[in-house]
């Protein structure tokens, strides 16, 4: 065998080829997917070249359960409870939205009270989402005392809905044409003295934060989305609104009756974390104030729609008492709420952004397909380009200003 | 869209010096040292449970202590993640509820399906499953967090009933005109 000869431009030639390696190591690290920072089972792939990120690569699915799957299988009713483990912050927001959807799809209209519970329920959803949010981003920044605050306030706001609905985090409150049952007595006053501790809550809190050195110096100027890039990568809710997108779809495209209350809709300059951060602020005071409105305007009348015979199950004293209405009851449990035939589209302005629901029914009582646009997963699609060329210790600051939730991201 | 933007300004010089966030962060910890407690010592000091609270499903019988369910199966029908299982069975003669053709034989619900939806009592005709106010269900074994027919009616006991649809409708046949 011939020996090869190798010429000196060869090797110089070999050598380009090992660029990549000649600049030093990188290394691989796993962040997650149980790490306190990362808010439930997200795993990033990280390629590290000494502390700055160079690489990004999110690994999700960790707590898929094929909610969507799952829908095709059972009847709209039965699929409430699941939505509720979406994004399990803000139960019935998700609720609300899904039986939005549904009631696009079969065209139903629902009575004003209702409507005016809907708001209630999905701005003590927002609220309490976003104290939690606000909490676990101050405690990612090292500031502990926010957490306690906040959690506190959380904790009140869910003692409300567990009045309301029945249970604390899985409120499966709304129905299809209706919600579960009407307010309780004296429920309202209640409700207005939570807010009012809550308000004072997020007072303190950004006496705080928002105008301490510690925490200035920490945000600000770090993961800076462009306006240009959070529509690009589909953003939504408060990060989108963070980077200066106006955008809210209560604003937009209102549902259930949100035109009827005023509230302004709080946008970022720069879309930094600390702009994230004045912008989820400044949210919970406007969820606040459109809470004092639906209080003081609280509709009377019926909570669900009593002429939609074949969707909304009839009240249960009438099932106990009368033959036709425990035959109806039987005929929407068995076979579901009887939706016509086709397609609709639904998005909610969620307290993390927009959740939407695409639902394709064949007629019957079960979905034939359902489709969840969920917001935490394509605001996370962002990450692998946001993360490079920041440190490691930027990373729990910039998952913590996005206020994701892995059950809505993984579904 | 009445849009507001968020107010940000650069630090001023005083604030730089972290004296007055100190100051106002040291006020607002202190004063919070004297809100009243929010915690529990739980299992000493038991939470207030509000009416309506979805709990641990039970059974329930009606004040003369009949059965109420009548085993139609619509709970477990119902049931999204299928935790009641029902094997329907004939009434019992000595029961006092003749007009009514079936009870169950069994009735079982696993605890740890349940997700305490509360749909199986949203849609029960007769008020027999209820949730209430037991939420911390625990055991040692999968098999012990089954709970049977008789364990079910045992947490659920007796709650009045505002009907008594079953006396009235035997009321109504006996009065009717014989065929
Ligand atoms: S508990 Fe109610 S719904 Fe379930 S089988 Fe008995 S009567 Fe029917
Ligand atoms: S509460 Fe829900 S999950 Fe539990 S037994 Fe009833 S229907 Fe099933």
């Amino acid at each position: 065998m011939a020996e090869k000869e190798v010429s000196i431009a060869d090797i110089a030639n070999r050598s380009q080829l090992f660029e990549e390696e000649l600049k030093g190591e990188t290394m691989t690290i796993n962040m997650g997917p149980s790490h306190p920072a990362t808010h439930g089972v997200l795993r990033l792939k990280l390629e590290m070249d000494g502390e700055y990120i160079t690489k990004c690569d999110p690994v999700i699915g960790y707590l898929h359960r094929g909610s969507e799957k799952i829908a095709e299988n059972m009847t709209y009713t039965q699929f409430i409870p699941y939505t509720d483990r979406l994004d399990y912050l803000a139960c019935v927001h998700n609720n609300v939205a899904f039986a939005l959807a549904v009631e696009k799809l079969a065209k139903l209209d629902v009575p004003e009270r209702c409507a005016a519970i809907r708001v209630l329920c999905c701005e003590l959803a927002r609220l309490a989402s976003h104290l939690l949010g606000v909490g676990v981003y101050g405690m990612d920044c090292g500031a502990l005392t926010v957490f306690m605050y906040t959690f506190t306030e959380r904790e009140k706001i869910y003692s409300r809905l567990e009045e309301l609905t029945g249970a604390r985090l899985t409120n499966s409150y709304a129905r299809i044409g209706g919600l579960a049952r009407d307010i309780p007595d004296g429920w309202l006053g209640k409700v207005l003295e939570t807010i009012e501790s809550c308000e004072r809550c997020i007072d303190d809190c950004d006496k705080l934060l928002t105008r301490n050195k510690i925490f200035y110096d920490r945000t600000v100027g770090v993961g800076v989305i462009s306006k240009a890039d959070a529509i690009a990568y589909g953003l939504s809710g408060p990060n989108a609104r963070a980077s200066g997108v106006t955008t809210d779809l209560r604003k937009d495209k209102p549902y259930s009756g949100y035109e009827k209350y005023e509230f302004d809709v709080p946008i970022g300059k720069e879309g930094d974390c600390y702009d994230r951060w004045l912008v989820r602020v400044v949210e919970m005071k406007e969820s606040i104030r459109i809470i004092r409105q639906v209080v003081d305007t609280m509709p009377n009348g019926l909570w669900y729609n009593d002429e939609a015979k074949r969707i909304v199950a009839p009240r249960k004293d009438k099932v106990l008492t009368s033959m036709e209405e425990l035959i109806q009851n039987f005929m929407i449990v068995t076979e579901g709420p009887q939706i016509p035939e086709g397609e609709a589209y639904f998005e909610a302005e969620n307290p993390k952004g927009w959740l939407g629901f695409y639902l394709v029914s064949k007629g019957g009582g079960v979905p034939y397909r359902l489709k969840i646009r969920a917001p935490s997963f394509c605001n996370l699609s962002i990450l692998p380009k946001l993360l490079v060329g920041h440190l490691v210790p930027d990373i729990p600051v910039i998952l913590g200003s996005f206020d994701f939730v892995m059950g809505d991201c993984d579904r | 869209m009445a849009t507001k933007v968020v107010d940000r300004r650069p630090l001023s010089w005083a604030e730089k010096t972290y004296i007055p966030q100190i100051l106002s962060g040291l006020r607002i910890t202190f004063r919070k040292m004297f809100n009243p407690v929010v915690t529990l010592e739980y299992p000493e000091q038991r939470p207030t449970i509000p009416d309506n609270y979805r709990g641990v499903p039970t059974l329930v019988k009606d004040p003369h202590g009949r059965e109420k369910c009548v085993s139609c199966q619509l709970c477990e029908f119902v049931c999204p993640p299928k935790a009641i299982r029902i094997t329907p069975g004939s009434i019992d003669e000595a029961s006092g509820n003749e007009h009514i053709e079936k009870a169950p034989k069994d009735f079982e619900i696993n605890m740890l399906r349940c997700i305490y939806c509360g749909l199986c009592q949203e849609v029960c005709p007769e008020e027999a499953i209820v949730l209430q106010d037991i939420f911390s269900a625990n055991g040692y074994t999968r098999q012990e967090m089954v709970y049977n027919k008789k364990k079910l009616y045992e947490l659920g006991g007796t709650l009045p009933d505002k009907h008594f649809k079953w006396d009235k409708k035997k009321k109504a046949s006996e009065q009717a005109p014989s065929h």
